[in-house]
């Protein structure tokens, strides 16, 4: 995978007045700017949040421990001993991980219950509720008269959608939570335990998801309308190619061939997490952390959250004025959850696919 | 139906079992910022002919197209221009601004005002951006002033007033580096005493300038080491002198020559060196995350928001911003409806005059026509009388021939019957000399048929 950015969305060339270009007669130094930003960079340290939502079993936590090479959750089997939550609730920890100088505040939301009910109806509302509260404490923040140097970011940047590996396509349930989500955070979806399907079978399933993701118009990572220039549309077509991932995750260590890799052991043969030829969790990682990670931060702070923000200020307009009139009052969690079909739309430079089909 | 339960822990380190491989995270940032440019915005502020603009060319190493400003300035001008430059892969969109006419004018009482109001228009200009509902913070030209170059006059003594007074209103609005401009024309003793002179004005006068920061391990030492350089004494050109074997920028006097990138000679190095390839970045953060602020605090003060509300209970922006808003809307629908009165009364009182002077009008013309129709009767009357004067002038004129014809034909016959015949008659001797009775007697009488 190259180096090569995706860029914050409509930001290619600041708009400005137009200006003559000026020949310098040698160098002056203006390259330096690049290690000054690259020093505050490593003095101010990173962050990043990521969501990850799918059925029990699917093999979330696992997923999540594999791809930070640590033990995220205390245990690595959460939810065993308890008994299965009747409702779906959201957990968070938050870990700080250093590597070569750099740290790293990651934050993981895990959603266990999620789609365990009998009647799943609703079940993305905790969801999408959680997502918008965190939009709301930073907009409570930047909207403070004396605001502080750094606001600390609690959105979720990312939301890794576990899809079960049914080899059929997406289920009902799949598809509604996949439309409301990806209009209010980067949705990543992925093919959960991959080791159950060939590779025959993976293949077909893929293009099949890929056809109901178009069908229903659901926008996933990285979405086709954020491609500045045309390096970054090669780069994301060929992942769009590859979108959903494969992964399988693993914990524990093998040997094979005289190496230590990760891996699941069964009777059959062991499966190579970070062998390109079993599954694509090495895609999964350079995308989430190697190349991507800056674009999805820029995508959830330049439009996610300005969406929001737009909703939310202009919500206040609707409010009915009269003798009845009353100061507005924060936002009841009534109001957090996202809003119909049409309303809001992403900003983009082209306006394509727009409605809701 | 559900709830959602946050367990939020203290982030605990976390040791990592193998590469994961998000060192390139610095990497992703800068590609980024390469791919949107750098902006950067300078303020040179001094007087008339102190090599402003020929320092901006040396720092940048170009001829930027300036052209020599005039003594005669009415006012204190400041003029941008904005030129892009580009190193290998790094786009820097630099944007000069000058200072046109300061220190020329007799009185300088208004001198530093306009440099007061152009910084604080452009952090207007990017807080109106910032609070707009539809907004585009990451397109936006950013035009606040980074940084302030004040340029001392060389006088040897210490600070004049206007420019400790200018220093002092920009100092929290902005990040100030004072230089000691053309100071090849100081020698090295005075130039020492004249900045320690300098630095200690500052100080006593309580003038912030901008401090290089110390605070990071890597610019620390150089950055701390500069800090007592400051403020620095430059010399400016563009012109390349043979020196040695080597072309050097440098400024030929009979006496000798004084090289602009030797450290010997005068700190422009270092200028260059704080300037552009160590602080640029701190320059700018500084700017947004304190001056910015601070400005952006004043005037949502000003406005009347505030953070806390009447019984300390945290209020929020929107809150106020709605009641403000309600206000507002209300006054306009007050002075709406109070606009409308006034148009209506002001249209029924035109109406009233209107309708008077209608009337008037209608008074004349029947004055007027009566006096018209007066004077009508009246020459009617007159016509009347002498049509009947006229008629009774033609009687009488007949009856007249006809009396002399027959007092002609009387004379013929018998007398006597004709007078009889003549009183019987009574025919009308002469009209103007009888009496009433007598013409009343005579026209009585028939007249006689078959006159001659």
């Amino acid at each position: 995978m190259e180096e090569r950015q995706s860029p914050s969305p409509c930001s290619s060339r600041p708009s400005s007045p137009r200006t003559p270009p000026c020949e310098m007669f040698g160098s002056v130094g203006i390259e330096a700017v690049l290690d000054q930003l690259r020093i505050k960079a490593m003095k101010t340290g990173f962050e990043f949040n990521i969501m990850v939502v799918g059925q029990s079993g699917l093999g979330k936590s696992t997923m999540v421990n594999t791809l930070f090479k640590s033990k995220v959750w205390q245990s690595s089997v959460p939810n065993l001993e308890l008994p299965m939550p009747q409702t779906l609730e959201l957990h968070s920890v938050t870990h700080v991980i250093e590597e070569k100088g750099l740290k790293l505040k990651l934050t993981v939301t895990d959603t266990p219950g999620f789609g365990d009910q009998i009647n799943n109806d609703k079940c993305w509302d905790p969801i999408l509720s959680y997502i918008n509260q965190q939009y709301e404490k930073y907009l409570q923040e930047e909207l403070l008269i004396t605001r502080q140097r750094h606001i600390p970011d609690t959105r979720v940047h990312c939301c890794v959608y576990f899809v079960p590996p049914t080899g059929h396509c997406l289920r009902p349930l799949d598809i509604e939570f996949l439309r409301r989500l990806c209009r209010t955070v980067n949705v990543v979806p992925v093919i959960a335990r991959a080791d159950s399907l060939t590779i025959e079978e993976r293949e077909a399933f893929r293009s099949r998801i890929q056809q109901n993701l178009k069908t229903h118009c659901i926008d996933v990572y990285p979405q086709k309308c954020f491609d500045e220039d045309i390096n970054d549309r090669l780069l994301n077509s060929k992942i769009r190619e590859q979108i959903p991932f494969a992964v399988v995750g693993a914990d524990r260590e093998h040997l094979v061939n005289g190496r230590c890799v990760l891996g699941r052991k069964t009777k059959w043969g062991i499966i190579e997490v970070e062998n390109m030829a079993h599954c694509e969790f090495l895609l999964l990682r350079d995308l989430l952390i190697r190349s991507h990670l800056q674009d999805l931060k820029d995508i959830t702070h330049n439009v996610h959250y300005e969406n929001y923000r737009v909703l939310r200020l202009n919500e206040s307009h609707m409010l009915p004025r009269g003798p009845g009139w009353v100061n507005l009052a924060p936002a009841s969690p009534g109001q957090l959850m996202s809003p119909g079909p049409g309303k809001v739309r992403k900003r983009a430079n082209k306006d394509s696919r727009e409605d809701e089909c | 139906m559900a709830a959602f339960d946050e367990k939020k822990e203290h982030p605990r380190s976390l040791t990592m079992c193998g590469h994961v491989g998000f060192e390139s995270l610095p990497d992703q940032l800068v590609d980024r910022s390469i791919q949107q440019g750098f902006c950067f915005n300078i303020l040179c502020v001094g007087e008339t002919g102190i090599g402003k603009s020929t320092l901006i060319n040396t720092l940048f190493n170009t001829n930027f197209e300036e052209l020599e400003s005039s003594h005669f300035c009415p006012c204190v001008r400041l003029r941008a221009q904005t030129y892009e430059l580009q190193e290998s892969n790094v786009r820097l969109k630099l944007t000069v601004v000058n200072t046109v006419g300061f220190g020329d004018q007799i009185n300088k009482e208004e001198s530093y005002q306009p440099i007061v109001d152009y910084i604080d228009d452009q952090f207007e200009a990017y807080l109106q951006e910032e609070l707009k509902i539809k907004r585009a913070l990451f397109n936006y030209h950013d035009s606040r002033i980074h940084v302030c170059l004040y340029f001392i006059a060389p006088t040897g003594h210490s600070l004049r007033t206007l420019d400790l007074l200018t220093m002092k209103s920009l100092d929290s609005k902005v990040n100030i580096i004072p230089l000691i401009a053309k100071a090849d024309t100081i020698s090295k003793s005075e130039l020492q005493k004249f900045k320690m002179k300098l630095m200690s004005e500052l100080v006593i006068n309580g003038v912030q300038i901008y401090q290089f920061p110390t605070d990071d391990d890597t610019t620390a030492k150089i950055n701390g080491a500069m800090n007592g350089h400051l403020p620095f004494a430059v010399v400016g050109s563009m012109d390349e002198i043979q020196v040695g074997n080597k072309m050097v920028k440098a400024r030929q006097y009979p006496w000798g020559i004084v090289q602009v990138e030797n450290e010997n000679h005068c700190d422009f190095v270092k200028l260059r060196e704080m300037l552009i390839c160590t602080n640029m970045e701190d320059l700018r953060e500084q700017t947004h995350a304190r001056h910015y602020e601070l400005y952006r605090r004043c005037k949502l003060e000003e406005m009347g928001f505030a953070d806390v509300g009447p019984e300390n209970k945290p209020l929020s922006l929107q809150e106020t911003y709605e009641a403000k808003r309600h206000e507002f809307y209300g006054e306009r629908q007050r002075k709406e409806e109070e606009m409308k009165q006034m148009f209506v009364q002001r249209v029924k009182e035109k109406e009233a005059i209107l309708k008077e002077a209608e009337r008037e009008l209608q008074a004349k013309f029947e004055h007027l026509k009566r006096i018209h129709q007066e004077e009508r009767m009246k020459l009617e009357e007159k016509r009347r009388m002498l049509e009947e004067e006229s008629i009774a002038f033609s009687k009488k004129k007949a009856t007249c021939d006809l009396f002399q014809s027959q007092t002609f034909m009387a004379a013929g016959s018998s007398i006597k019957k004709d007078k009889d015949r003549k009183k019987v008659d009574g025919t009308t001797v002469f009209c103007d000399c009888l009496s009433a009775k007598e013409r009343v007697r005579l026209c009585v009488s028939p007249s006689r048929k078959d006159l001659d």
